[in-house]
């Protein structure tokens, strides 16, 4: 009896010192020397791998923002700006102050002011529908609404409104990762600078059609008349192609765009309801 | 035009074949084996079938309405080809909550809980199978009587299979010779006058169903073929070695679920590899098992553990056996 | 043993409803809309402007690039604008819109019916007025001709094969102009013979056109070279690849040339296309469109100018029927859907298909179930079950490997799949994607 107890304590104590001394062998011949504050840098980060920063994944960005001297190239659109203060401590390094941005969906066409004119049978991927013809309105710019922003976006911050068939951004959810931004096949969503109670003004078309043309498509087009152009005192709105763009960062949320438009494709959002309309709801 | 027309990617015409059709092709080839059985076994085969059919349609149903809550396909005829496929398994003198609970562990377990059709890695049939199997070995391993138990149920006459007869009886160390003496001929182990599970006794309606098959491209010819080549040469093999203690390769063909498992088992989509080269990589693994438990395991027959351990190397075979790429290998001649 | 391409492949039904009416010439349309941009490669660049009387035949948007081809007015008449005009995919591409008056040839031209065979120009000059006359692939890749047509240092080209396949259902052009235009074909085929500077060539016809198989049989025997070849009836056997290994066994490496075996293909309408450039100095101005359609009054062949409305096409062909449901240009198979009846029929409009609405639709998607069908119908060799999740999820690597790059769109999986899964429409998307990565990588 005592013979078997013997004998399993050195052959399995002997197994495990082999194991011991293959595994520390190994281990010192094939250790790799990492920079620790790689791992420190890391955990600031969120961890969503989402690539907005235009690498793949968090870890390659710690990894980018220990090597590089100067990091001001380097931003992570989701960190808070704790966070990166954080980040900059470790390292030693300055980080300029990141400008709060947020997703805006720049078309604005539901169903009655562009109506559907062919019913689109393929596989439900704006990419796909977008590599295949012009959709299924008429406007060849305007949003495909089958949803690939919404895919593609990780933090759940954008959602089909079934009513209009359009995106709409959840300001709050939304980190500007920029991934909406390049997934969408149209390039119709845009980063914009976040304001105030999230306010915002901006021409919801990307249209450069001609007027004519353009209002034909869609009845709440952009039809390049520059009427919101003489309306701006701050030359924050430039036209271009037949297209007019309102500058985020010069902009001074006035209002006073939004009604010279005689299609409606400024929208303002988040403000407080105008005087006019506000009688003019009461009347009704 | 007043009505909108319809834009797509091409192509633009599609195929007949649609998964209902498919399914309902596999039931029509079922159905010879079934009528069969009936003939057999008369009310117990009926009884049998039809709860089980009924009971996996219905947990396919509740599972995808209540746990899923999906659109429910049972329409789709799958459920019903599982059902169908568990009740030829078992023997016709299954009490009936036996067979509900088969069922629920074939659709439940073997199916659903992997994500439905296309996504489950066993065959949800065999899932089945070989669960009643290892928990109610008495009830599973009870044959009724051929035609004379056909107006009984679960109160039939019942007797053992060939195979396990002649396992018990080499195992006991009875000759070959009076062996075969107790064991039915092999025209009637071909049509299926033996004891035996409902759907595995006729090879003739089994072998008929999967020429249907085949020739209405439900199914390639590859595995079916690949498991009765192996199984031949294999028996073979071991017969020409010593055959007094082995049984011939034509009774291993003939007997016990081999037909059904290779016809019908085996073939299914969602569990067999998608090459040709694959196919047969699966359908010699197959035989050399089942021959394996045959001959050496402790289990007369052997199919549906071969066939769930084949299973297990689909996702294997399909990554590393290819089709034959177009401009792979130049060779010009 | 007739021949066929072993493996994969699928028997659509051919529904030829226009085999059996000959070519009629359509007049030319009151405006025709010519796209600058009708081949594969750089756009044409415009050489006339708006105002402009333009003569039929004549230049009016010259090839930019290697990679390009000219464009000719196919009608007489004034250049009323350039502008961005949509085209068959709905979006707006630069095109040349011309108001049409009395036909009056431009010069050179020779519009006489009466046969040439009497070859005078060098290899040289064929592939310089191939390139002059704008000439490119008719059978709907839209490559352009000269380029295939002169063989790069360091290569050899042994055969020729002529296209005359017509896989796609439904479409007859090719088949028509075989047996209408026999003996030209013959003298083009001679031509691409001489500045491949090749012996021998091959027709391939599938079995379903016995007709066109007597006929260019039997002339064939008076053009030394030539032979024509029956192929069983498997679609997508007019594919290239497909095609040389139908006829010669030889199988285009992956991501290689027809030429890396020896081989060039040219399609029968391209071969038409260079007798008449040669011979008649007559640039590419108008093909052979089929118009068909199962409820369609009158199902025909026409002989149509570049830049024609596709409405006048249906219109002459009896009208839209009531229960159209979906447009197609080219075929059932690998034909692209319309949104609108005025684009232009182009270089590559090889078919006009109206297909009734009951049919229009895709069957509903489920899950796939693994039955394999479309592995074992793939041309290629490829796993379309495997690509599509791979690009629906973005996995590039494995779509890359698994040979995406490989596919030729010919939909055979698509059309197979028992679940009615789009896997084409996917493995399209993972193609530009897929090649997209690897042209970054290169830089």
């Amino acid at each position: 009896m005592s013979d078997i107890i013997i004998h399993s304590i050195i052959t399995l104590g002997a197994m495990g010192g082999a194991a011991a001394i293959i595994l520390f062998l190994v281990a010192t011949k094939f250790n790799v020397v990492e920079d620790p504050r790689i791992d420190l840098v890391e955990e600031e980060l969120p961890a969503a791998n989402c690539g907005g920063c235009g690498l793949p994944g968090c870890r390659a960005f710690a990894e980018a923002l220990v090597k590089a001297d100067d990091i001001s190239g380097l931003k992570c659109p989701v960190s808070s700006s704790e966070a990166m203060t954080k980040i900059s401590v470790i390292l030693g390094k300055e980080i300029p102050e990141p400008e709060p941005l947020v997703a805006v969906v720049r078309c604005a066409g539901t169903p009655v002011s562009r109506p559907r004119k062919n019913i689109y049978d393929g596989a439900p991927r704006c990419s796909v529908a977008s590599a295949l013809y012009s959709g299924e309105s008429d406007c060849p710019h305007g949003c495909l609404g089958l949803g690939d922003c919404v895919e593609v976006c990780r933090f759940d911050a954008i959602y089909m409104n079934p009513e209009t068939g359009l995106p709409e951004v959840i300001d709050e959810l939304c980190t500007a990762c920029n991934a909406c931004v390049t997934e969408c096949p149209r390039s119709i969503i845009e980063l914009r600078k976040k304001n105030k109670k999230d306010r915002k003004i901006y021409v919801a078309c990307i249209n450069e059609e001609k007027g004519g043309v353009a209002r034909k498509s869609c009845k709440v087009a952009c039809i390049g008349c520059g009427k919101c152009l003489k309306a701006c005192k701050f030359d924050a709105i430039t036209l271009e192609n037949n297209l007019a763009y309102i500058d985020p960062v010069k902009c001074k949320l006035c209002r006073k765009c939004a009604p010279e438009c005689p299609t409606d494709a400024i929208l303002e959002i988040n403000f407080p309801v105008r005087k006019e309309k506000a009688e003019a709801q009461a009347q009704d | 035009m007043d009505k909108l027309i319809t834009v797509s990617p091409s192509p633009h015409a599609y195929g007949d074949d649609t998964v209902k059709k498919l399914m309902y092709g596999v039931l029509y080839a079922l159905l010879p084996a079934f009528l069969v059985s009936v003939y057999f076994f008369g009310i117990g085969a009926l009884i049998v079938t039809a709860i089980s059919v009924v009971s996996c349609v219905m947990f396919e149903y509740l599972i995808q309405k209540y746990m899923m809550k999906t659109e429910p396909t049972v329409s789709d005829g799958s459920a019903a080809v599982t059902g169908v496929l568990l009740a030829m398994n078992l023997p016709t003198n299954m009490p009936w909550w036996i067979i509900v609970i088969g069922a629920l562990v074939a659709i439940g377990v073997g199916k659903m809980s992997f994500g439905g059709l296309g996504n489950n890695p066993f065959n949800p049939a065999l899932v089945g199978r070989v669960f009643l199997f290892i928990s109610f070995p008495v009830q599973m391993t009870s044959w009724p009587e051929p035609i004379i138990s056909r107006l009984q149920y679960t109160d039939a006459v019942t007797g053992a299979t060939p195979l396990a007869v002649m396992k018990e009886g080499l195992a006991a160390g009875v000759p070959l010779s009076r062996l075969v003496e107790q064991i039915p001929g092999y025209l009637d182990l071909f049509i299926g006058h033996l004891h035996g599970s409902m759907g595995e006794i006729s090879a003739l309606a089994l072998l008929a169903g999967g020429i249907y098959m085949i020739a209405r491209k439900i199914i390639t010819w590859h595995i079916p073929v690949s498991i009765f080549l192996t199984v031949f040469l294999f028996t073979g093999i071991l017969w020409l070695i010593n055959p007094y203690d082995n049984a011939d390769p034509v009774f291993h063909l003939i007997t016990g679920g081999l037909v059904l498992g290779a016809v019908f088992m085996a073939t299914d989509y969602a569990t067999s590899p998608m090459t040709p080269k694959g196919m047969w990589i699966f359908g010699i693994g197959i035989g050399v098992i089942t021959v394996a438990i045959r001959v050496y395991g402790a289990y007369p027959e052997g199919i549906s553990f071969a066939i769930l351990i084949m299973n297990s190397f689909v996702p294997l075979i399909n990554k590393y056996v290819k089709p034959k790429r177009f401009g792979e290998e130049v060779k010009n001649g | 043993m007739i021949k066929t391409f072993p493996n994969g492949g699928v028997h659509p039904a051919e529904d030829k409803f226009a085999a059996g009416s000959p070519i009629k010439v359509l007049p030319a349309p009151e405006t025709v809309i010519i796209p600058v941009s009708q081949h594969i490669g750089a756009p044409a660049e415009p050489v006339v402007a708006k105002g402009d009387k333009v003569k039929t035949g004549q230049l009016i948007a010259k090839s930019k690039g290697f990679v390009s081809a000219n464009i000719h007015s196919s009608v007489t008449g004034t250049v009323k604008k350039i502008d961005r005009e949509t085209d068959s995919s709905g979006y707006k591409r630069t095109s040349i819109v011309i108001n049409t008056e009395e036909d009056q040839w431009n010069e050179g031209i020779d519009t006489s019916k009466a046969l040439n065979r009497n070859i005078a120009a060098g290899a040289d000059e064929i592939v310089r007025k191939t390139l002059d006359a704008g000439i490119v692939g008719l059978g709907g890749a839209t490559f352009p001709s000269h380029i295939k047509l002169s063989v790069p240092k360091g290569k050899k080209a042994e055969i020729l094969i002529i296209n005359g396949v017509e896989c796609e259902p439904c479409l007859t052009s090719d088949h028509r102009l075989m047996l209408e235009k026999g003996e030209e074909l013959m003298v083009g085929i001679q031509l691409m013979m001489k500045a491949l500077n090749v012996r021998r060539a091959i027709i391939g016809i599938e079995k379903n056109k016995p007709d066109a198989l007597e006929y260019l049989g039997k002339l064939s025997s008076d053009y030394e070279g030539i032979t024509v070849n029956a192929l069983k009836v498997k679609y997508p056997q007019g594919g290239e690849k497909q095609l040389i290994k139908a006829l010669i066994n030889r199988e285009v490496p992956s991501g290689g040339l027809p030429l890396d075996v020896g081989a060039v293909v040219h399609n029968v309408g391209t071969a038409f296309a260079v007798y008449e450039a040669v011979q008649k100095n007559k640039p590419l101005i108008e093909r052979v469109v089929t118009v068909t359609g199962k409820e369609l009054s009158k199902p025909s062949n026409f002989m149509v100018r570049i830049g024609t409305p596709v409405k006048a096409l249906i219109d002459a062909a009896g009208g839209l029927p009531e229960s159209t449901g979906k447009i197609v240009n080219g075929g059932p198979m690998m034909g692209k859907a319309l949104n609108s009846l005025e684009v232009p029929v182009t270089k590559g409009t090889s078919g006009i298909l109206l297909i009734p609405a009951a049919e229009a639709a895709r069957k509903p998607v489920v899950n796939c179930m693994r039955c394999a069908k479309c592995i074992s119908v793939c041309p290629m060799g490829l796993e379309p079950h495997l690509l599509m999740p791979a690009t629906e999820f973005g996995k590039w690597d494995l779509a890359e490997e698994e040979k995406i790059l490989d596919c030729m769109e010919c939909g055979s999986c698509s059309y197979i799949c028992p679940s009615g899964r789009p896997l084409l429409d996917y493995i399209r998307l993972g193609k530009s994607t897929v090649s997209k990565i690897i042209r970054s990588r290169k830089q």
